[in-house]
């Protein structure tokens, strides 16, 4: 079969290939997941859309409501963006973990959405960071939190004419930070066993102010940790607090058993990583 | 369908061929440009072996489609070395012995040099981690990671 190519140069362009038939087409950003997939012949599309020349997909703006970062732009784009690094040092840590060099090269934050694994990297760290998805459908624009994005493993909201445009972070609050961390069994190239992405601000008697926790690899898809960010917040994080704030953590994970960990060790070691990376998170904030 | 026509430049020379939609970046440099230095080792984004440069990044050229190489550059192994000379790292690999069976070295050449020009000075760490997306299942990387570290001394001058 010959696949049809087309490398959409505008919004209008990419929205009539999609509205024309109704036969199924693959987006193409990074190409590090659909170019495998049909290496080992998974999947024979009949269309694929490449929308890498379209400016909207490709840039990264910083407004004054926020960052916004076009779903095709690079993992290593956003990481050598030095004003989103400084802002969102959470969302680098999980794009920095998103395979090689090479696949980040290529690879984009919107792809690893799109894709839904539940083990995807930077997807906790977009969902503690508040972080919307920019629909684009055929009737225009919308927008909807990345938690509620993901359906769960491989699936997400997007119905067949519609793409995600990019993800529009919140204007970052005052004295915040967060962070990202997972378990593999090697350090580079694995997929996570579990991962736990964190966002807070601290008030002005350092108590927590805010607080948004999201834990991947867990469940069929990530999850936000509403209990346990409620144990932190209005206060000053001690012994204590952080042992309620584990065990909220565990208590909310409902891993699979497989080859890379077991339901119980996956719950163990969420907890450990949550504590982990709440501390990452405060200690970023207090070197500003 | 036709064939598409894709205009790009190779290692500093504009160069069109014809291919499939389907095709990937590597099978155009290797089958049909017959750059033989990019290695297909895998063809997952797992190896490294077909490490080569788009517009300047670092990317694997088995997971990219021969067409969306329109309008880019492409810097490949054959492109490493100037008017003769061995690139210092190209040097430092042999001085080094770190390669046997030779697979893995253009992908592990491409990739020490996007790390050198981004990062003259990195550390052991930094190499490493790095290079963790080439695989060589000859030489245990030690000897490689000394080639890349002594040619970054060297390139520092
Ligand atoms: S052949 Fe491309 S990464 Fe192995
Ligand atoms: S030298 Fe043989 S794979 Fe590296």
């Amino acid at each position: 079969m010959i696949m049809d190519f087309h490398a959409p140069s505008t919004i209008d362009e990419l929205s009539s290939l999609l509205s024309n038939s109704s036969e199924k087409k693959h987006l193409l950003a990074g190409g590090t997941d659909l170019l495998v997939q049909m290496q080992s012949q998974i999947i024979e599309p009949s269309t694929v859309i490449d929308i890498k020349n379209i400016s909207e997909m490709m840039e990264i703006k910083d407004d004054i409501d926020g960052f916004y970062v076009g779903a095709a732009v690079s993992g290593m784009t956003i990481i050598e963006h030095q004003a989103f690094s400084d802002t969102w040092p959470g969302v680098i840590d999980g794009v920095k973990l998103i395979g090689s060099i090479q696949i980040k090269g290529r690879a984009s934050m919107g792809g690893n959405l799109c894709n839904a694994s539940p083990a995807a990297d930077s997807t906790p760290a977009m969902i503690a960071s508040d972080a919307k998805a920019i629909i684009l459908g055929s009737k225009g624009k919308r927008d909807i939190l990345v938690e509620d994005f993901i359906l769960g493993p491989g699936k997400n909201i997007l119905k067949s004419n519609e793409v995600l445009l990019g993800i529009k972070f919140p204007k970052k609050r005052n004295n915040s930070s967060g962070a990202y961390l997972r378990f593999t069994p090697r350090t580079e190239m694995d997929i996570a066993v579990a991962g736990v992405g964190v966002n807070i601000s601290l008030g002005d008697k350092f108590q927590i102010e805010h607080a948004k926790v999201s834990i991947g690899a867990v469940a069929e898809k990530a999850l936000v940790a509403e209990a346990a960010a409620k144990v932190l917040i209005g206060k000053k994080v001690d012994e204590e607090v952080i042992e309620k704030f584990v065990s909220e953590v565990r208590n909310l994970a409902r891993p699979i058993d497989d080859k890379r960990g077991t339901v119980e060790f996956r719950k163990q070691v969420i907890g450990v990583l949550a504590k982990r990376a709440l501390n990452i998170a405060l200690e970023r904030i207090s070197h500003g | 369908m036709a064939r598409k026509h894709v205009v790009t430049t190779i290692n500093g020379d504009e160069c069109d061929f014809l291919c499939e939609s389907d095709e990937t970046l590597l099978s155009v440099i290797r089958n049909q440009l017959r750059l033989t230095g990019t290695k297909e080792g895998c063809s997952t984004g797992d190896c490294g072996a077909c490490s080569v440069m788009l517009d300047g990044r670092l990317v694997c050229s088995c997971l990219t489609l021969a067409v969306e190489a329109e309008g880019k550059v492409i810097d490949t192994i054959e492109g490493m070395s100037e008017d003769g000379n061995l690139h210092i790292l190209q040097r430092k690999f042999i001085e080094h012995a770190a390669l046997q069976c030779g697979i893995c070295t253009p992908g592990f050449l491409i990739a020490a040099k996007a790390l050198l020009e981004r990062n003259p000075n990195p550390t052991e760490t930094e190499v490493r981690y790095w290079l963790a997306g080439n695989l060589c299942r000859c030489t245990g990387y030690h000897k490689i990671v000394e080639a890349v570290m002594d040619a970054a001394t060297e390139m520092r001058g």
